[in-house]
């Protein structure tokens, strides 16, 4: 099956600066991927680059089997919502369901007046005037009803407060219910994600951090607890993600290969909030993937 | 409908796993009988905004175990109810768990220990029965 998104040592410089570098990932398609990371990690740049808003300084990005933004056809398979959800605001709702009909020839008109009234929003409402969370839902609505097969959201609920996210979640999610599409959408908060996506992506300092299965990350890291020890006496199978130790005592996440035998320690499954900021505060410490040594002990 | 589905965000299990253990719960109170419709995936979808991939999954687990069975484009039914047979088998668990319970006192172990321990090999023993 063609990948939803693939990249291969994909970059992109501003001015000196590397937004994002060296970026190679393969997202199966049919799944909803979360993209977190801190904010300024390059996940706008990511997201960018693969709707074509961008194009990249190093390496090469598909989308969907073919460069994003090659065609007009190309483009109708993707939809976009970009960060604050971006609407008209001096046209009404009907005016955007309109605009929608006549920009994209595969619209679905039916659909989006439909859902549209389940939502309870006015059509003669101008977009300025809606809230926040309608705002996005209107935008959400615009991107679905031009039936794409990948949906790329950019922090589509970080403006939103509470019970509108709830609300923008749930009409994600019946719609990848009710079509087949491929989602991918940003946060910088794991919460955001947890309980939606089946995929994740960590970037971190504009690198890919980990990436893959949410189950697959779940069971393949484990928190150790026991007796002071040197990450070096540790299986050579097991990777350390963070370390930390006490005068008697250390701790580590781990990402590990099997199970673990020695008694002397106590496994704990993590959750994915735990596995996402080990990546992250690695990335930060800029400790990479070597093993720290003995130092840590003295 | 006869259920309703809830996420705890603090019981430390997944959001499948908590599916799973509502409908299981349910099934063992005797609040789902076969012939029981679960909520379809739409409905669990929309009312929990979650991903339909983890309610097929708690679904796809509760099938494997035997206890419910997806009619195609209709719904997934209980065909068996587990409140009869693990019912019977309470009573003797019990005794054994009062058992257990006295020894670890007399070991001098007091209640937050006993729950510490319990916990543990609990967490662990399920742990090995996933891997």
């Amino acid at each position: 099956m063609t990948a939803a998104l693939a990249a291969e040592g994909l970059g992109k410089r501003y001015g000196r600066r590397w937004a994002l570098s060296d970026c190679t990932l393969e997202v199966p398609p049919g799944r909803v991927v979360g993209l977190v990371g801190p904010n300024g990690a390059g996940k706008t740049t990511l997201l960018h680059l693969a709707v074509g808003l961008l194009r990249p300084t190093a390496g090469s990005i598909e989308v969907l089997g073919r460069p994003p933004g090659d065609n007009a056809g190309q483009i109708g398979r993707v939809g976009f919502v970009a960060q604050q959800t971006p609407v008209y605001s001096r046209l009404s709702v009907a005016d955007h369901l309109r605009l929608g009909g006549w920009l994209n020839p595969q619209w679905d008109a039916e659909a989006a007046r439909r859902r549209i009234s389940q939502l309870g929003l006015d059509p003669d409402q101008r977009a300025g005037r809606l809230s926040g969370g309608e705002r996005a839902q209107l935008a959400l609505t615009l991107a679905v009803a031009k039936r794409p097969e990948l949906l790329v959201l950019d922090e589509p609920v970080a403006s939103l407060d509470p019970l509108a996210r709830r609300e923008f979640l749930q009409l994600l999610m019946s719609t990848v219910v009710e079509h087949e599409v491929s989602i991918v959408l940003s946060s910088h908060l794991v919460a955001d994600l947890e309980r939606v996506c089946d995929y994740l992506v960590v970037l971190a300092s504009s690198r890919v951090q980990v990436a893959g299965d949410v189950d697959d990350l779940l069971a393949a890291h484990r928190r150790l607890t026991g007796p002071r020890r040197d990450p070096a006496a540790l299986p050579a199978d097991y990777e350390v993600i963070e370390e930390s130790h006490t005068n008697v005592q250390s701790s580590f996440i781990v990402r590990y290969g099997g199970p673990v035998y020695d008694p002397a320690w106590t496994v704990e499954e993590l959750s994915l909030e735990d596995v996402v900021l080990a990546y992250m505060s690695r990335a930060r410490s800029g400790a990479g993937v070597a093993r720290r040594g003995l130092s840590v002990l003295r | 409908m006869v259920i309703e589905f809830h996420l705890n965000a603090r019981s430390g299990l997944s959001p499948y796993q908590q599916i799973v253990q509502q409908v299981r719960h349910a099934l063992r109170l005797g609040l789902l009988h076969e012939g029981d419709q679960l909520p379809t995936v739409k409905d669990a979808v929309e009312r929990l905004a979650i991903n339909p991939n983890t309610v097929l999954k708690a679904y796809k687990e509760l099938e494997h175990a035997g206890l419910v069975a997806a009619r195609p484009g209709v719904g997934t039914f209980v065909t068996k109810t587990l409140s009869d047979v693990s019912l019977a088998a309470h009573g003797p668990l019990r005794q054994d768990l009062r058992r257990w319970l006295a020894q670890a006192r007399r070991a001098g172990l007091d209640d937050e220990s006993i729950e510490a321990l319990f916990q543990d090999t609990f967490r662990s023993s399920a742990a090995e029965d996933v891997a």
